[in-house]
């Protein structure tokens, strides 16, 4: 990583906060990593006893490994985007299914020919039947309209703090959803088929039965939003939601216009749920409404808030124990909701700051219950 | 005049905080604003430097009318504010704290001559540089403050009750220290409650009494005024 700022090569020096494999040398971090990543794309294909006990399908009812794991890395996607607005910027964003919804509907409206948008394009162009966009403009398509979404929501609304900003975010997500449902140009309830694959040299390459190939495409896109995210972390926009997520006033003082970097956040983490959300729609080759319901964000904020607000790590491993855990165990299938609800009030009893928190996070929550009984002691 | 403020009004929803307040700063002057608990002297720090907005009155810095600047802005034309005690962001490290302080340079070598200074000036940081300023004490946060603000180079630098929590000797040297950055050339407007320290240090002072500035003059002078003893120094 290349030093631009000042500020970053004075913390080298004196304040370095060590992190996963911090203190590692370089000769152990990149075959470590390398290893970790080889199991991930060797995982559909475990075999092995005892390891092999991890998979789903091993009971008659199970669910598809490979589908079981490119729902999982599919929704660490979704995590390590939420992770940058509630964890990195501090802000509760209930409504983050409506993102994951607009990435879906973007590639679904202008990739699918047997969409209604793409029909009236074709028939106002005169292009031939049959026409859509291709796969590859779609990805910047569907970031672009998620960030536009992202800005819309967020300009209005991040002057809220709190629990306003929350409520409000949850009817973004409801709106989205129900004005897919009641629309003609999105397909209305039936929704769209025919939703594009990305393109491959072998036409069939994306197909419905080798759903490993689905999960490798899902994995490596992850691994790259990993890389740029935590790229993002350490720079100053990241230095700057820090400031904000713990003095708004202070980082304001400090010259920070803490509006802009909020939106920042919501814009960002607003693409990488697009970005889920377009491969989903790919994966299904069909988009409806109701694959867009409030209670997916209720469990991708459990995600991020589970496995450690604020820690990419812990976000990624929030997702992994959501989406996995059920899998895994289906035959208690009618004790899931029971489940997880103990699971989500027994960690905010026992560990509010999450499994693998972050550690200044995990600091701030400390201060603040000082505050408060500093407060408490004053009254 | 670098600093003036012209009739401001502040409110808290229905209650108003400041009721019409007058001051001016100028070039390399320190300047106090002393007053008791509730007597609006935080409300006029937060006015001053934006964090809250005026309802009416003009804030003019450096000529240039800032009043409907956000914080952040203000402080870029160099108006900055040096929080109490609690104002400092507890989950960084001392010197993460003070990297925000230079959030908006990028002068590199002058920001880590800046660093020394600050060091030098509180020797208590450098030997805490990897501290989580959370778990430093009041005095330690105060010095903190302060010297985050000096990271970016102020042209004015707005103290608020720099000995707010303070034991009586760590007070004595926070005021050693504004003295020594005064004498480095820095304009000074500092809000206090101990008001023999503020009266020492100044140049001018005000005294703030519910909202309103009763009473102004030479920081020597007021140190002397029946009246200001009687209310603010306990003696007679």
């Amino acid at each position: 990583m290349t030093d631009t700022t000042p500020q970053k090569s004075v913390l080298k020096r004196v304040a370095a906060v060590p992190s996963l494999l911090g203190g590692a040398p370089q000769w152990v971090k990149v075959p470590l990593i390398l290893l970790v990543l080889s199991f991930c794309v060797y995982l559909p294909f475990l075999n092995i006893l005892p390891f092999a006990y991890i998979r789903t399908d091993l009971r008659p009812n199970g669910s598809d490994w490979s589908t079981v794991l490119f729902t999982i890395a599919l929704y660490m996607i979704v995590a390590v985007g939420l992770n940058v607005v509630i964890g990195w910027a501090g802000l509760l964003d209930l409504g983050y299914v409506g993102f994951y919804a607009v990435g879906a509907y973007s590639i679904a409206l202008f990739g699918s020919p047997a969409s209604p948008v793409t029909k009236a394009i074709a028939a106002q162009f005169g292009l031939p039947e049959g026409w859509s966009m291709a796969f590859a403009a779609c990805i910047p398509l569907a970031i672009c309209i998620a960030l536009i979404a992202g800005v819309i929501l967020g300009a209005p609304t991040l002057r809220l703090r709190g629990d306003y900003l929350a409520i409000v975010t949850m009817g973004f997500g409801e709106i989205i959803r129900i004005v897919m449902r009641n629309s003609t140009w999105t397909g209305g309830p039936a929704g769209i088929i025919a939703v594009p694959e990305p393109p491959a040299a072998d036409e069939d390459f994306f197909n419905t039965i080798d759903v490993h190939r689905w999960y490798w495409l899902a994995l490596a896109v992850l691994v790259i939003l990993i890389w740029l995210m935590r790229r993002l972390e350490h720079s100053r926009v990241g230095r700057a939601w820090l400031a904000i997520r713990e003095d708004e006033d202070a980082a304001a003082v400090m010259g920070v216009n803490a509006f802009k970097y909020k939106l920042w956040a919501f814009a960002i983490g607003a693409s990488l749920g697009a970005i889920a959300g377009l491969l989903f729609a790919s994966k299904q080759a069909y988009v409806e409404p109701n694959g867009f319901q409030l209670n997916l964000s209720f469990l991708f904020v459990a995600m991020v808030v589970i496995g450690g607000s604020g820690n990419i790590w812990g976000a990624l491993f929030g997702a992994f124990l959501i989406t996995y855990l059920p899998e895994r165990f289906r035959e208690f299938e009618s004790w899931r909701p029971l489940a997880f609800g103990v699971a989500l009030v027994a960690i905010m009893v026992l560990r509010p700051q999450g499994l693998f928190p972050n550690r200044r996070r995990a600091r701030e929550l400390e201060d603040r219950k000082h505050e408060a009984e500093e407060a408490a002691a004053d009254a | 005049m670098l600093l003036e403020v012209k009739d401001i009004v502040l409110n808290y929803g229905k209650i108003e905080a400041l009721h019409g307040l007058s001051l001016e700063v100028g070039e390399g002057e320190v300047v106090s604003l002393i007053g008791a608990n509730g007597a609006g002297k935080t409300s006029t720090m937060r006015a001053i430097s934006g964090v809250r907005g005026v309802s009416s009155g003009q804030i003019s810095f450096n000529g240039e009318n800032v009043t409907n600047l956000r914080a952040d802005q203000r402080m870029r034309k160099g108006l900055v504010l040096a929080p109490e005690g609690r104002g400092v962001f507890p989950g960084m490290t001392v010197v993460e704290n003070l990297e925000m302080g230079a959030y908006t340079r990028r002068d590199r070598a002058a920001i880590l001559s800046d660093f020394e200074r600050v060091f030098e000036l509180f020797p208590r940081l450098s030997e805490r540089k990897k501290q989580v300023a959370g778990t430093m004490s009041g005095g330690e946060q105060q010095m903190l403050s302060i010297g985050r603000a000096l990271m970016s180079r102020p042209k004015l630098l707005l103290l608020d009750e720099p000995s707010m929590g303070l034991a009586p000797m760590l007070i004595q040297q926070i005021f050693s220290i504004i003295r020594e950055i005064a004498q480095q050339g820095t304009t000074i407007l500092v809000v206090e409650q101990n008001a023999k320290q503020a009266l020492t240090l100044a140049d001018r002072a005000y005294v703030l009494e519910t909202g309103n500035i009763v009473k102004t003059g030479k920081g020597s002078d007021l140190l002397t005024d029946t009246s200001i003893r009687e209310a603010y120094l306990g003696v007679a």
